[in-house]
């Protein structure tokens, strides 16, 4: 009986879906919107990657939203966990070819991740993606490198200023340009690392509060196991 | 090319499905991550290279290190 209903079930949602998505064109562009970011985009915003032109200057209200998500989730995971106070855990030490090649590539790594979101307007990649390099370099230190920590103080400040830009800069724009997150800012020559006025801004803003945000979690975690 | 993808579709599936396999818990992360990877290695070749950043290091290496966190806090082995 309820196997059967559940079939039943299965077949009507196949049903549904497959009649609601069998009428559109596969493989075809289906709106403008995409064919006049990628024709007027770079003109517009001044950034070469359309990605970085969509993400923070044609949505930048929804990037403003994910990353108050993320800030509310690691707010949420900190609170969760920093209750059982503090005990002091005896780590084996790594071995060596461990300790010596994460002390070898965290700052690497960091240099790389600070170029992701340096260049997010020029080349592939932005806030978001250097962020959790940044997140992974330190992931690498809290395996290699044991007794070693980020200072709660210097993450937090990351992270505070960094909103803090984000929401300054969007606020600037209706003074100045008329609406939120507005790019009040000269666009500048593309291809140039200073152009696409406040997108760099913007994204290396983003970048300091999703490494630091993530980095934290990683934090929590690894303190509390 | 063509090759290249097919290979790569099949040993997703591969991992994807030993991953819900697997007994023992930090394997099927560790198959899990490697789902991960390759889907990262799949969103660069299908021309995404944002995505595939974003998932090579928060799908294969941040999720994975959570996902190892919270089995040594717990138990390694399904029963």
């Amino acid at each position: 009986m309820r196997r059967g209903l559940s079939i039943l079930l299965l077949i009507v949602v196949a049903l549904g879906i497959s009649l609601s998505l069998g009428e559109i064109p596969f493989g075809r562009p289906k709106t403008k919107v995409g064919r006049y970011y990628i024709d007027e985009g770079m003109k517009e915003t001044g950034a070469v990657n359309i990605v970085t032109s969509v993400v923070v200057n044609y949505r930048g209200f929804d990037t403003l939203g994910e990353v108050t998500v993320l800030f509310i989730a690691a707010i949420g995971l900190g609170a969760v966990l920093t209750g059982g106070g503090e005990k002091k855990r005896k780590a084996e030490p790594a071995s060596l070819v461990l300790y010596t090649g994460c002390r070898l590539l965290f700052p690497l790594i960091l240099i790389f991740g600070a170029y992701v979101f340096v260049h997010g307007h020029l080349t592939p990649g932005g806030g978001f993606q250097g962020g959790a390099i940044i997140a992974s370099g330190f992931l690498l230190i809290y395996l290699g490198c044991r007794e070693r920590r980020i200072s709660p103080v210097a993450s937090s400040l990351a992270e505070s200023l960094g909103g803090l830009v984000f929401v300054v800069i969007g606020l600037l724009g209706i003074v100045l340009g008329g609406y939120f997150l507005s790019n009040f800012l000269p666009k500048g020559t593309p291809n140039a690392l200073v152009s696409a006025g406040v997108i760099p801004i913007i994204y290396i803003a983003v970048g300091f509060k999703v490494g630091s945000e993530l980095a934290s979690i990683i934090d929590n975690l690894i303190e509390e196991s | 090319m063509i090759l290249l993808v097919s290979f790569l579709v099949v040993a997703m599936l591969a991992a994807a499905i030993a991953a819900s396999v697997f007994r023992d818990l930090l394997s099927a992360v560790i198959a899990a991550a490697l789902v991960s990877l390759i889907a990262s290695i799949l969103f660069y070749l299908l021309q995404a290279p944002d995505v595939a950043m974003a998932e090579a290091a928060i799908g294969a290496a941040l999720t994975a290190a959570i996902f190892i966190i919270a089995i040594r806090r717990t138990k390694r082995h399904e029963e």
